[in-house]
C-alpha cells in the first residue's frame, strides 16, 4: 500500500466534492482549449498562406481597384513566375444570413495554378475555363448548401448591380487541413463582361494580384520592384507576402483576439481558485490526520507528496475530461457557425499544441493549488494538529 | 535493576497564549526502566499529556534534557526526530486516529512504509500485529465498520507493528466502554509482560492505572 494508493483513496473521500471540482476543471479546460482553437482558426489563413506568393493591391486601400493592364507589367518583373488576379464580389445568397461565405471573381486560366492548395480535377478546371458563368466552390460550402455539379446559383451583390447567375462546375478540396474550403470562385471575365454592359466605368479593374515567385528569399526585392514599377502612377501599388497580407486582415480583429486571450487567462485563474478552495478545505479537515502521519514518523516531504499528488490527480482528471471534450465542442461550434452566420473560417480541429498546453495548464493549476495546503501541513506542529481531534 | 530507558532531567515546558506564558511542566525529572509499565495520572491541565508528548518526541521541552535509549532527542533536527519516532515510538491515541479510507490491515501497514520492507513483508508484519491484538478476522474492515474497542486494538497493532522501543498511550481507554477498556488494558498488560514492551500511559482511569507496574501523579506541572 504505497502512498500513491492513499492519494487515489483520498480523492474519493468526498465523492460529490471531487466530482464537482473535476467538472469545474473540465469545463474550464474545455473553454480554454476551445478559445485557443478558435484563435488558431483565426490564424489558420496565415498558416495556410504560401511563402512563394505575393499580393499586390492598391497602396491606398484594398477597396480601391487596380487596372487589369498592370498584369503584364507585373509579369515582366524579374523573379515573377506567374500572375493571377481576383476581385471581391460581396454577394448575397438567399439572404444576408446565408451570405457569410466569400465569393471571389478570379482569372480562370491562372487561378488554380497559383493556388495549388485548392485541389480541382483537370476536367472541372477545363469546364471552369470554358463556361463564362461557371463557379468552383469549396467542398464545405457545397455540403452546406447541398450544391452538386450542374446546380444553378443566383446571387445579388452588395458591390455590383443586378442578379448574377452561376452554375456550379467544380468542387475543390483543400490540400491541407488549414486550407479554406468555404470559398466560391467564378470567372473574373464574367464579372468584367457584365460590368462593361451595366457600369462600364468600373470595368477593367481587379481587386488584387496574386504573384507567384520562384524564390521566396527574394520576396522583399520583388515586392519592391513591383511597387517601384507603379510609383507615381494613378494607382500606386503595395506588394507584400501573402502571409503579411492575411496577417493584416487578422490585425483588424486584434481587439477581439486580445479579449479572447485575456478570457483564457481568467479561466485558468478561475480553475485555480476552484481547486485551491477544494484543497484548502481538504487540508483543513485533515490537519489531525497529518499530525498522526507525523507522529508515525512521516516527514513534511511525505505530506507534500500526498497533498500535491491529490491536487494534481484531480486537476489532471478534470483536464483530461476537458481536453476530450474540446474536439466535439469545436465541431459543434463549427456546425453552429455554419448553420447560423455561415462558415467564417475553416474548422481546423484541435491541435496537439492546444491539447498539450491545456494539459500543462491543468498540471500547473494542480501544483499551484497544492502550495498552500502543503505548506500548512508541512509546517504543522504535531501537538497543534492532534489537539484538533477533539 | 535494569538500565533506564527514559531519562528526563529538569524539564520545563510552557505554552504561549497571546502574550501570556503558561507554565505546564516545571523541573520534571524522571527515569523509566526498560520493560517498565508506567501510568501517569493527574487532574486535567496537570501536564501529563504534555510530558507524554515530550517523551514521544512530538513536542520539545523549553529547558532540560530527555534521553531515550541513550539518545538526547531534544538535539535532533526535525527529520532526524521523525525518523527516530518511526523506529522507536509506538503511539496509541485516545481517539484511535485511524485513517478512515484505509482498511485495518492498511492502517497497521502505514508505519512500515517508512521501512525498507517489501510489500509482502509489510503485509505479513501487519497481519501478525493484527493477530497479536486478536483482530485477524477484521483485517479488511474499514474503521467505520469496527467498534471503538476494535478500532483501539487496530491502533495498538499499528503502534507495535514496527516493534518500537517504547509504547506511549494517551488515555487509551478514555473513549471506550468498560468491557472494551478492560480488553485494551489486558492487551497492553500482555504486551508489557509477554513481549517486554516498555509502556508509558496517561490515564484518568484508576482501573486502567491498576494494570501498570508504576503509577506517578502529576499536579500543576510537577511530579508528586
Amino acid at each position: 500500500m504505497p502512498l500513491i494508493n492513499l492519494v487515489f483513496k483520498n480523492i474519493f473521500r468526498h465523492k460529490l466534492r471531487t466530482v464537482l471540482t473535476v467538472i469545474g476543471i473540465a469545463i474550464a479546460i474545455l473553454a480554454f482549449g476551445t478559445i485557443r482553437t478558435v484563435i488558431a482558426m483565426w490564424y489558420s489563413g496565415v498558416e495556410a498562406s504560401s511563402p512563394n506568393r505575393l499580393i499586390t493591391r492598391n497602396a491606398i486601400s484594398l477597396i480601391f481597384p487596380l487596372p487589369i493592364a498592370y498584369r503584364n507589367a507585373i509579369t515582366a518583373v524579374p523573379g515573377v513566375s506567374e500572375v493571377s488576379y481576383a476581385q471581391w464580389f460581396g454577394g448575397i445568397y438567399i439572404d444576408e444570413k446565408h451570405s457569410q461565405f466569400p465569393q471571389i471573381a478570379v482569372d480562370a486560366a491562372t487561378w488554380f495554378n497559383v493556388t495549388p492548395e485548392n485541389r480541382i480535377s483537370e476536367a472541372e478546371k477545363a469546364v471552369f475555363l470554358r463556361e463564362r458563368n461557371a463557379a468552383v466552390v469549396g467542398v464545405q460550402i457545397a455540403r452546406r448548401f447541398g450544391w452538386k455539379i450542374g446546380d444553378s446559383v443566383r446571387m445579388r451583390s452588395m458591390i455590383f448591380p443586378g442578379d448574377w447567375d452561376f452554375v456550379v462546375r467544380g468542387i475543390y478540396t483543400g490540400a491541407q487541413k488549414s486550407t479554406d474550403e468555404t470559398l466560391f470562385f467564378f470567372q473574373w471575365q464574367y464579372l468584367d463582361e457584365q460590368l462593361r454592359k451595366l457600369e462600364p466605368w468600373r470595368a477593367g479593374n481587379v481587386g488584387w494580384y496574386v504573384v507567384k515567385i520562384a524564390d521566396p528569399d527574394r520576396a522583399a526585392s520583388i515586392s519592391g520592384a513591383i511597387d517601384h514599377r507603379f510609383k507615381n502612377s494613378l494607382a500606386e501599388t503595395r506588394t507584400e507576402t501573402e502571409q503579411a497580407f492575411v496577417q493584416g486582415f487578422i490585425s483588424m480583429s486584434d481587439t477581439i483576439l486580445i479579449a479572447l486571450r485575456i478570457i483564457s487567462i481568467v479561466i485558468i485563474g478561475v480553475i485555480l481558485a476552484v481547486l485551491s478552495n477544494t484543497m484548502a478545505m481538504t487540508a483543513r479537515e485533515r490537519l489531525s490526520e497529518y499530525a498522526v502521519f507525523k507522529t508515525l514518523g512521516f516527514e513534511a516531504r511525505h505530506l507534500v507528496l500526498l497533498i500535491a499528488g491529490e491536487s494534481v490527480l484531480i486537476a489532471l482528471i478534470g483536464g483530461a475530461v476537458g481536453i476530450l471534450m474540446i474536439g466535439p465542442t469545436v465541431d459543434g461550434f463549427g456546425a453552429v457557425m455554419t448553420s447560423t452566420v455561415g462558415a467564417m473560417f475553416p474548422i481546423v480541429g484541435v491541435s496537439a499544441v492546444t491539447r498539450t498546453v491545456s494539459l500543462l495548464m491543468a498540471l500547473g493549476v494542480g501544483l499551484a493549488a497544492a502550495i498552500f495546503p502543503a505548506w500548512r501541513a508541512a509546517t504543522l506542529r504535531i501537538v497543534q494538529g492532534l489537539r484538533r481531534v477533539g | 535493576m535494569p538500565a533506564p530507558l527514559i531519562e528526563i532531567n529538569e524539564v520545563y515546558k510552557s505554552y504561549r497564549r497571546e502574550h501570556l506564558e503558561i507554565p505546564v511542566l516545571e523541573k520534571i525529572s524522571l527515569t523509566v526502566a526498560a520493560g517498565e509499565f508506567l501510568a501517569l495520572m493527574g487532574p486535567s491541565g496537570s501536564g501529563k499529556t504534555t510530558l507524554l508528548n515530550l517523551i514521544a518526541g512530538i513536542d520539545r521541552p523549553d529547558r532540560g534534557t530527555i534521553r531515550i535509549g541513550g539518545i538526547e532527542i531534544g538535539s535532533l533536527g526535525e527529520s532526524d526526530l521523525a525518523r527516530w519516532r518511526s523506529r522507536h515510538i509506538g503511539f496509541i491515541f485516545q481517539l484511535y486516529n485511524l485513517i478512515p479510507v484505509l482498511t485495518a490491515v492498511e492502517n497497521v501497514e502505514l508505519p512500515l512504509l517508512l521501512t525498507p520492507l517489501s510489500k509482502k513483508q509489510r503485509r505479513e508484519h501487519a497481519e501478525l500485529a493484527l493477530n497479536v491484538v486478536g483482530l485477524s478476522d477484521r483485517m479488511r474492515h474499514y474503521p467505520r465498520q469496527l467498534s471503538g474497542g476494535q478500532e483501539q486494538r487496530v491502533g495498538i497493532a499499528r503502534a507495535i507493528v514496527t516493534d518500537p522501543t517504547l509504547l506511549v498511550a494517551d488515555e487509551p481507554t478514555g473513549d471506550l466502554d468498560k468491557t472494551s477498556a478492560r480488553d485494551v488494558m489486558d492487551l497492553l498488560s500482555r504486551l508489557n509482560k509477554d513481549f517486554s514492551k516498555t509502556i508509558v500511559m496517561v490515564t484518568h482511569d484508576p482501573r486502567a492505572a491498576e494494570q501498570a507496574r508504576t503509577v506517578r501523579h502529576l499536579d500543576k506541572g510537577t511530579l508528586i
